[in-house]
């Protein structure tokens, strides 16, 4: 195995991940895209670590998931209350704070 | 070294395309379980590279927790399920454009820094050596973390909660 396979996939996923969050409207869809990303640094974390025979690449990782369960959590909360103001998820239609 | 790079093949094929049909596919319910796939897939990878700790993390808290969130989100806001084209905005091609260029830019500078460089997998990482580093190394920062699970909990029952 190669060092590049691992990270080129994460580069991949974190292009995909781009994309979601760009074109997707639904916010659901977009905390999702921000998972993808989150993922993909994940693997580009373990796989130094591996590469460098540290397990400080795990104890990131770890730390990564940990912090992205809790960003799930409150982001979810969000678009709750976004949908109970607006009856819709549509970020487009977010523009409250717009001058 | 054959085997592990006809599984990391298989595997990553499977999560690309995974990922792609999560940001493409018009039924919301279906983007939650192909990044189910794309969960999946970053464990399997986490095994190859010899975090077992990490892959068993992975599959507790993001198959287990993250995606059980996911599907309550999806219910709860009762997106309209297998409604076309409403999931995504006009700016797509822009969107598009920008992943490609980015993933262009990635790939050279990757290809120019590492190259074809080994991954030598010599050893197991072990959980207990992972244990050890996040109690001694790391404490300070997992105890950080610690206070900001329990601020988002609390954080996310204030936010969600009716009045």
């Amino acid at each position: 195995m190669i060092l590049n396979q691992f990270l080129f996939l994460a580069a991949i996923l974190f292009c995909i991940g781009v994309y979601g969050v760009l074109a997707r409207r639904n916010a659901v869809m977009v905390l999702m895209s921000i998972e993808l990303i989150l993922n993909a640094v994940n693997i580009n974390l373990v796989a130094f670590g591996a590469f460098q025979d540290t397990v400080a690449g795990q104890v990131f990782a770890l730390f990564v998931i940990a912090i992205a369960a809790a960003e799930v959590g409150v982001g979810l909360a969000i678009v709750l209350l976004i949908y109970r103001n607006k009856t819709n998820i549509d970020l487009d239609q977010v523009d409250l704070m717009k001058g | 070294m054959l085997a592990q790079n006809i599984f990391f093949g298989l595997i990553a094929v499977t999560m690309v395309l995974a990922a792609l049909k999560v940001v493409t596919t018009r039924n919301v319910v279906h983007a939650a379980l192909f990044l189910v796939v794309v969960l999946a897939g970053v464990a399997g990878q986490f095994i190859l590279l010899a975090a077992e700790f990490t892959a068993a993390t992975q599959v507790l808290v993001y198959i287990g927790a993250v995606i059980i969130l996911f599907l309550f989100g999806l219910m709860l806001t009762q997106a309209q399920i297998g409604s076309p084209s409403s999931l995504d905005n006009d700016r797509r091609s822009l969107a598009g454009g920008t992943a490609v260029i980015l993933f262009a830019l990635l790939g050279y500078v990757l290809w120019d820094g590492f190259g074809d460089t080994e991954l030598e997998l010599t050893r197991v990482q072990r959980t207990a050596e992972v244990s050890d580093s996040i109690f001694s190394t790391y404490i300070v920062a997992f105890e950080a973390v610690s206070v900001l699970l329990l601020a988002a909990l609390i954080g996310a029952i204030v936010v969600a909660r009716r009045e």
